[in-house]
């Protein structure tokens, strides 16, 4: 065998490619589908928050800006390990799956409180109290004029920042998440060949290229209308 | 409460996990200063590869970026660690997490980068070159370092996320902090030494996620 069939035979293994690829497709699957529970439930709560911190009760804001800070300080993976190992002491074990969606959702929802409301603080002081001097109340006013303004200039922060989050699915490997990367590496021990993780890799391309070819879209789109 | 203070802050726990851990805190250390200056230095490659006008280079590096920002960095590492084994290519755990690393973090910091020459009037290049300046020089004086100061909340952010990402290296068997607190916990049965872990991480991180909130919300007042 030349050096280039070699390569081939063992990165691009036809046979244990075929026998592995079902395995990915449902990795494929269950990355998407965690994925987007996370976005769904992390930019919830991250809006939630920023509201809830727009009527600045002082004591809730303090708390907010904590947990929000503590969210952004630690890495992903100790949250992950932390709920997923630590829990289990107190009579609790929640699944990796719910481990990895809970601890990424904190995360997202700690990194879109924190855009939400610097684009809440952005809108001028003068649309609240045009909006008020109408008669709309404190709700309505943050509901009709000043969230649809802050959320269109959050965009692009956004876009970019639940990208970088939802490539942290592959984390929830560690904690025995059967996503893409868990699935490959279980391939390669298996079949002695690195083609499954070959695979996966390609599997990640399909899935995130175009999800970031969209950031760098939303990124130029979204820059010349401030 | 005592049984909860017990389980996850348990201090005779942590004492006797201290050593461990600060070996894991020093290897994190160590891998900071690894990963942020190179990634930096591709970085700064990347982006002024990136001012050549020619489409020869222009689309094979926007290819490359977007291929190191699709990959997620732990599948990354997988592969270097797992994969290039097969192909005879040993590069063990620190060696296969400083090259994922760079590869990874310098598409990052060349894309910040880039934003901020980009944000550079063209004009001040011009006036550069005409007062004599060599191209090199121009761009090392007078472009790349009000680049900087334009991007410099989003440098700092992604130098948080890379110092949070040492993390992973974990998965490798890299003895960092979270590794050894791992270690820690599966050998008394009892999650403190990752709660520490934590507590150590926040301490070293809060203050920058602080000085990052402010500047971030500067940045967005002014638009």
């Amino acid at each position: 065998m030349t050096n280039w069939e070699q390569f081939l035979f063992t990165f691009f293994n036809a046979k244990v490619m075929a026998a592995y690829l079902p395995k990915i497709i449902d990795g494929f699957f269950l990355t998407v589908w965690l994925a987007l529970l996370i976005v769904l439930s992390g930019l919830a709560l991250g809006l939630l928050l920023a509201v809830v911190r727009s009527f600045r009760i002082r004591p809730v804001n303090w708390l907010i800006v904590f947990l929000v800070d503590l969210f952004r300080a630690l890495p992903p993976l100790v949250i992950i390990v932390l709920i997923y190992f630590g829990l289990p002491s107190v009579g609790l074990a929640p699944s990796g799956f719910v481990s990895t969606w809970l601890s990424l959702t904190f995360v997202l929802a700690a990194f879109a409180e924190e855009i939400f409301w610097a684009g809440i603080l952005a809108v001028p002081k003068g649309q609240w109290e045009a909006a008020r001097s109408t008669g709309m109340g404190f709700a309505q006013t943050l509901g009709w004029v000043v969230l649809p303004q802050a959320v269109r200039l959050t965009i692009p922060p956004l876009t970019n920042r639940t990208i970088a989050i939802t490539k942290g699915t592959a984390l929830g490997s560690v904690v025995a998440v059967a996503e893409i990367l868990s699935q490959a590496s279980a391939g390669v021990s298996f079949s002695s060949n690195p083609s499954p993780l070959t695979l996966g890799a390609i599997a990640y391309l399909v899935l995130f290229v175009p999800v970031v070819a969209f950031g760098r879209w939303v990124e130029t789109r979204f820059a010349w209308k401030r | 409460m005592d049984e909860f203070v017990a389980t996850f802050f348990n201090l005779e726990v942590v004492r006797a996990a201290s050593p461990i851990l600060l070996q894991g805190l020093w290897v994190t250390v160590q891998l900071i200063v690894v990963a942020v200056p190179l990634g930096l230095l591709g970085g700064v490659i990347l982006a002024l590869l990136s001012t050549i006008r020619s489409r020869w280079v222009r689309w094979p590096l926007i290819a490359w970026v977007d291929f190191f920002r699709a990959f997620p960095p732990l599948v990354l590492l997988m592969f270097l660690y797992a994969g290039l084994p097969f192909a005879g290519i040993e590069l063990g755990a620190f060696g296969a997490v400083a090259i994922g690393f760079f590869l990874n973090t310098s598409s990052y910091y060349g894309e910040i980068f880039r934003a901020g020459i980009e944000s550079i009037p063209r004009g001040q290049m011009e006036a550069a070159r005409s007062t004599g300046l060599t191209a090199v020089q121009a761009m090392t004086w007078v472009i790349l370092p009000q680049a900087v100061r334009n991007v410099l909340p989003d440098l700092v952010s992604n130098t948080l996320e890379v110092v949070k990402l040492t993390s992973i290296a974990s998965v490798v068997a890299l003895p960092e902090l979270l590794y050894q607190a791992r270690q820690a916990q599966s050998v008394t049965y009892n999650p403190s030494p990752i709660v520490a872990a934590a507590v150590i991480y926040f301490l070293l991180l809060w203050p920058a996620v602080r000085l990052l909130s402010r500047l971030e919300h500067r940045a967005v007042a002014r638009r």
